[in-house]
């Protein structure tokens, strides 16, 4: 977490670029390409590809 | 200035953490740190955990291993519909056969013993759920799921289906016998 | 082809509705109650017969019934209001018109005629009493799952259709700097949506050509692994849309504001990351899958999204009490509280979903959801007694009070039985707590759910179960009655007031055109960031009260948690 920055002047402000977070926040489409590529990788495909490798019985 | 509304500060990101955010936001990460550091704690150092061993199969090859150790170590039949009751070594491996609705055979074990259970289900899913213990294994048709079980104490247990199969599935009922 | 422009200001919030999308919300909300009466009459059916006392339906018709209860409720009800809360937080929180209303229209009528052929095998066909789940390889008539897939085509149409929204209000400028946090609640429920009927569609499409005969087989592992991506996903949508909602109610009825922008909101991007990976709850003791992959998944890598809920949970209730503090009710622990308007609906409501989902719901998910602890809890009476508490305390709560807002904002509309309406919430939501909270007591006794006779009458090898369970099991009837009677004047209170309320008249009522009337152009704002909140509190704690309630939970928490442990370390062993 960013230290909290504090009795920052007016000007500083609004010149003050937005914070890397922030940006991602505030972008829809790459939350939504987060949200849909992080469970689609470590639960759908981890999990096929257990089932996958579950060895035949002798 | 809430929350229906967009923030009024153009750079919300860099505003202080109020105190009793900020505490509470550190006790609860180390508690989830804590819950998520017992599962593999208990693996380590508790008993019941389940190995997940298993392996694909067809219900022929499954049947044909359950009915040499029924063959085997049958000693009394049950019911009209006579019913096996198997008393496997401890060590050996037993398989549970579950269909439409029934498990087949009955179990006969020894407290303080071990024994390789296999359980399988012949055609859609079923729930094993030993009561009163309240031990509860899904049952999948195709898949050996093998579970290494230590019985404690003597008893009659009873197996029931707890996965929804169907109109009679209240009716898939059977037991284990604990000497 | 000509933009819907067209705007009316509500004049009692200042809320600015686009004329098409008001048009949507209202149908949305009607079907998502529609569903909910549905679901209602089908609960009635399978509460008195579990309730063995009574044990009314034979059990083709219960599990006809619980099949049907479960899809309406669990998917229609909720997605249908789901689609409208979109639409509110799009278009009239950022006061931007709703992008493509057409295909917003073509999306709500899929849904219905998929709702209706779902609903359609289920109850008329009667050949597909398969559950909300439908596990392969246990079949049901094609129309079961093509009517699925229709209503998640036309759900996801309107996802986009919030997206699209999202980018038109950017685009035109309808707001400064970021979007307001419950459009961003909305936004974390929206992404979570799209990939749960992602899911939905990978799993239910073969299984659909499967039934129609033209799939050879389908794997019942693989099944219930990519199944649950959509089934359990789809609860993680409602957790994102009613923790929305409840910061939404806290801005509506105290003025409350965010404790912290920046925590609520990453607590929703941990939501984004890692609420859909506790799919794996429901794998815990299924074969074949390693306890790397169970850990891992049904953990939310390593609890984060359990953090992030702990967070939204302190910070609802702190926003309304900081809120509250600076109106003056500052004394003591809990003034703010005692003093809050427990006589209003939205309020009460939204209040007792807050505690039931934490106490009750969020509790129980974390024990189900321990990979050892689950042998212990899978499958029996346990798991519907904890999604009663998310899903029914929880989520179908908070839309209830949402909706004695919407009344007369939305609809325009005087709330009929006001009397019964403040005591509606009350009913509801403690008869649904006692629910859940007695179902799980008999789920701890072992009690199976999707059961028809659990006393096992004419058995060749009956089970019988402790006289405690039969008890829990009376008293989870006698509280679903409760309940359902809040849902019935729940029912009452909409359906009359939406059709035969007495209208809302106001003098020189207009839609206006957005360039003529809408908000003026947007001023950049002069930031301050400091969080002062003037002399509130006590010890420097803004709010206290709200952080005893956080620790009173933590402690329950902490002990139930190992209570449950104790327990699992008296079973059989097992490796």
């Amino acid at each position: 977490m960013a230290e909290p920055t504090q009795n920052v002047n007016f000007e500083e402000v609004l010149e003050e670029p937005i914070p890397a977070m922030q940006q991602l926040l505030d972008n829809p489409f790459l939350l939504l390409f987060i949200g849909i590529a992080t469970p689609a990788v470590l639960y759908i495909i981890w999990g096929v590809m257990e089932i996958v490798n579950i060895p035949v019985a002798k | 200035m809430s929350a229906i509304l967009p923030p009024p500060d153009r750079v919300w990101w860099k505003q202080p953490i109020d105190r009793v955010e900020g505490t509470w936001i550190a006790i609860a990460l180390v508690w989830c740190l804590i819950m998520f550091f017992m599962m593999p704690y208990w693996h380590v150092f508790g008993k019941q955990n389940l190995a997940n061993e298993a392996f694909k199969t067809t219900p022929e090859a499954y049947t044909r291993k359950a009915q040499e150790v029924v063959d085997k170590y049958t000693v009394r039949t049950e019911t009209a519909q006579n019913i096996p009751v198997v008393h496997p070594p401890a060590g050996s491996d037993v398989y549970l056969v579950a269909r439409l609705w029934s498990w087949w055979p009955i179990l006969e074990l020894e407290a303080g013993k071990s024994y390789r259970i296999h359980l399988m289900s012949m055609d859609w899913l079923h729930g094993f759920s030993l009561q009163p213990e309240n031990i509860n294994i899904e049952v999948h048709p195709g898949y050996d799921h093998v579970l290494t079980v230590t019985p404690t104490a003597p008893g009659t247990y009873s197996v029931i289906c707890n996965e929804y199969c169907g109109i009679n599935h209240h009716t898939m009922a059977s037991k284990i016998y604990v000497k | 082809m000509a933009v819907n422009r067209m705007f009316r200001t509500c004049p009692t919030t200042g809320l600015k509705f686009h004329q098409p999308a008001e048009a949507l919300m209202k149908w949305n909300a009607v079907a998502a109650v529609v569903s909910l009466l549905v679901g209602g009459i089908l609960a009635l059916g399978v509460t008195l017969t579990r309730w063995q006392a009574v044990h009314l339906l034979a059990p083709d018709w219960f599990y006809l019934f619980l099949t049907a209860h479960g899809l309406n409720m669990l998917v229609f009800w909720i997605i249908f209001f789901e689609i409208a809360v979109l639409y509110f937080a799009g278009s009239t929180l950022l006061g931007c018109r709703l992008a493509t209303p057409k295909m917003a229209w073509a999306g709500f009528w899929l849904m219905v005629a998929g709702a209706l052929l779902n609903n359609y095998a289920v109850i008329f066909r009667q050949d597909s009493s398969v559950m909300f789940t439908s596990y392969a390889p246990m079949g049901a008539h094609p129309t079961f799952y093509l009517g699925l897939i229709l209503f998640a085509v036309g759900a996801l149409i309107g996802c986009f259709v919030f997206l699209g929204t999202l980018a038109v209000g950017k685009a035109e400028k309808t707001y400064n700097g970021s979007i307001p946090l419950v459009t961003f609640g909305a936004l974390t429920a929206c992404i979570i949506a799209i990939f749960t009927i992602a899911s939905g569609a990978i799993i239910l499409i073969p299984t659909f050509l499967w039934s129609l005969g033209l799939i050879e087989h389908i794997d019942s592992l693989m099944y219930r692994t990519v199944f649950w991506a959509f089934g359990h996903s789809s609860q993680q949508i409602n957790v994102s849309a009613h923790v929305a909602i409840w910061y939404a109610i806290a801005a509506i009825a105290f003025g409350a504001k965010p404790m912290s922008e920046r925590v609520s909101r990453a607590a929703f991007l941990l939501y984004i990351f890692f609420l859909q990976l506790a799919s794996a709850h429901h794998l815990l003791v299924d074969p074949g899958l390693t306890s790397n992959w169970k850990i891992f998944n049904t953990s939310y890598a390593m609890y984060l999204a359990v953090l992030a809920s702990m967070v939204h949970g302190l910070t609802v209730p702190g926003a309304i009490e900081v809120a509250q503090r600076e109106k003056g009710f500052n004394k003591g622990l809990f003034e703010w509280l005692r003093k809050a308007p427990w006589g209003n609906p939205v309020f009460s409501g939204m209040f007792i979903s807050l505690m039931g989902f934490g106490f009750l719901g969020g509790i129980s998910g974390v024990m189900m959801g321990t990979e050892q602890l689950n042998l212990i809890i899978h499958n029996t009476l346990y798991v519907p007694g904890h999604f009663h508490a998310t899903v029914v305390v929880g989520t179908t709560l908070a839309f209830m009070s949402l909706t004695y807002f919407l009344i007369p904002v939305l609809f325009r509309r005087q709330m009929m039985f006001p009397l019964l309406a403040k005591w509606q919430p009350y009913l509801f939501g403690l008869g649904m707590s006692g629910f859940a909270l007695f179902m799980m007591g008999a789920g701890t006794l072992g009690m199976p759910r999707r059961h028809w006779d659990v006393s096992f009458a004419g058995n060749l090898f009956p089970h019988e179960f402790p006289g405690t369970a039969w008890l829990m099991i009376a008293l989870m009837g006698i509280s679903g009655l409760v309940a359902i009677v809040g849902g019935i004047i729940y029912l009452l209170i909409t359906v009359g007031s939406v059709f035969l309320g007495k209208k809302i008249e106001t003098p020189d009522f207009k839609y206006v055109k957005a360039r003529e009337g809408m908000a003026p152009a947007p001023q950049p704002v002069a930031a301050t960031l400091t969080a002062h909140h003037g002399n509130i509190g006590m010890a420097g704690f803004v709010a206290p009260g709200t952080f005893v309630l956080a620790i009173v939970f933590l402690t329950s928490f902490v002990l139930y948690y190992f209570v449950n442990w104790k327990y699992l370390s008296t079973v059989w062993p097992l490796s």
